[in-house]
């Protein structure tokens, strides 16, 4: 399951569409770090309402989307953990470290708009 | 693990060898886990669990296989997951289970996490002859 990635103005853009396999998630953000170096963006968000879970290698992913993304110049901002997926991140004692979240698209632009200019 | 269990509904049996089993085994474990009654956040961990124990399969064992069952207990309904492999076995079963360690680099919290959250939580491994994790989840 390919994830389309939008460039928009300064950002790219990820909306994943469905559960996500490992593979998948390792090509995404491979994927999201070679925009950022193509496009020369500043940010990066990541629409994660249609993941099923967030396990421990989701996690991983996640923040080492982000540590490549900073290592780029730019910052990772994600987007529509559900509240479930929240609690059990909490149970499970998963943390996504300092990786940017909010509740939505709107936000998250708010967001990078603030931190990038 | 209690005898007087007994299974109300027919194992089903999701064959783990390489990634997308991964995904195939947790939509399955949340479908049956649903159809259960389990709901919300519960749904997630469950999902979350078999995941974990899907893809320690993968990335140390493959391959194996994930059985998933409804257990009944007195008038008490539950999920039960056995992952299973012929893999290497682990050298120190007590030490996987502690937070924080992990011979692949992730995080270390997939099989503490899930011994937190599964009510009955049993690890079974031998060297040289594979792993089996037992979990059972009820519904309350």
């Amino acid at each position: 399951m390919r994830v389309p990635i939008l460039k928009q103005g300064d950002y790219v853009i990820a909306s994943i569409q469905s559960a996500l396999s490992d593979d998948d998630l390792v090509q995404l953000r491979d994927g999201l770090t070679s925009h950022v170096g193509h496009y020369r963006s500043k940010g990066v968000i990541v629409d994660v309402t249609a993941l099923d879970v967030m396990d421990s290698f989701a996690t991983r992913t996640v923040r080492d989307l982000a540590q490549m993304v900073r290592l780029r110049g730019a910052k990772t901002i994600i987007v529509g953990i559900q509240p479930e997926v929240a609690f059990a991140m909490v149970q499970l004692g998963l943390e996504l470290g300092d990786v940017g979240t909010a509740l939505d698209l709107e936000e998250a632009l708010e967001w990078l708009h603030h931190e990038c200019h | 693990m209690n005898a007087i269990e007994t299974k109300v509904e027919a194992d089903r049996a999701i064959p783990i060898g390489r990634d997308t089993d991964v995904l195939a085994a947790r939509l399955a474990a949340r479908d049956l886990a649903s159809r259960l009654g389990f709901t919300g956040t519960d749904l997630v961990l469950i999902a979350s669990v078999v995941s974990e124990v899907a893809r320690n399969i993968v990335a140390y064992a493959g391959p194996g296989e994930v059985v998933l069952s409804v257990v009944r207990n007195g008038s008490g309904l539950g999920l039960q997951v056995i992952a299973r492999d012929q893999g290497p076995g682990i050298a120190d079963p007590s030490r996987a289970l502690e937070k924080g360690f992990s011979t692949s680099r992730s995080l270390g919290l997939g099989l503490p996490g899930s011994k937190r959250f599964m009510d009955e939580f049993r690890l079974e491994s031998t060297l040289g002859m594979g792993t089996t994790v037992t979990m059972r989840k009820w519904l309350s």
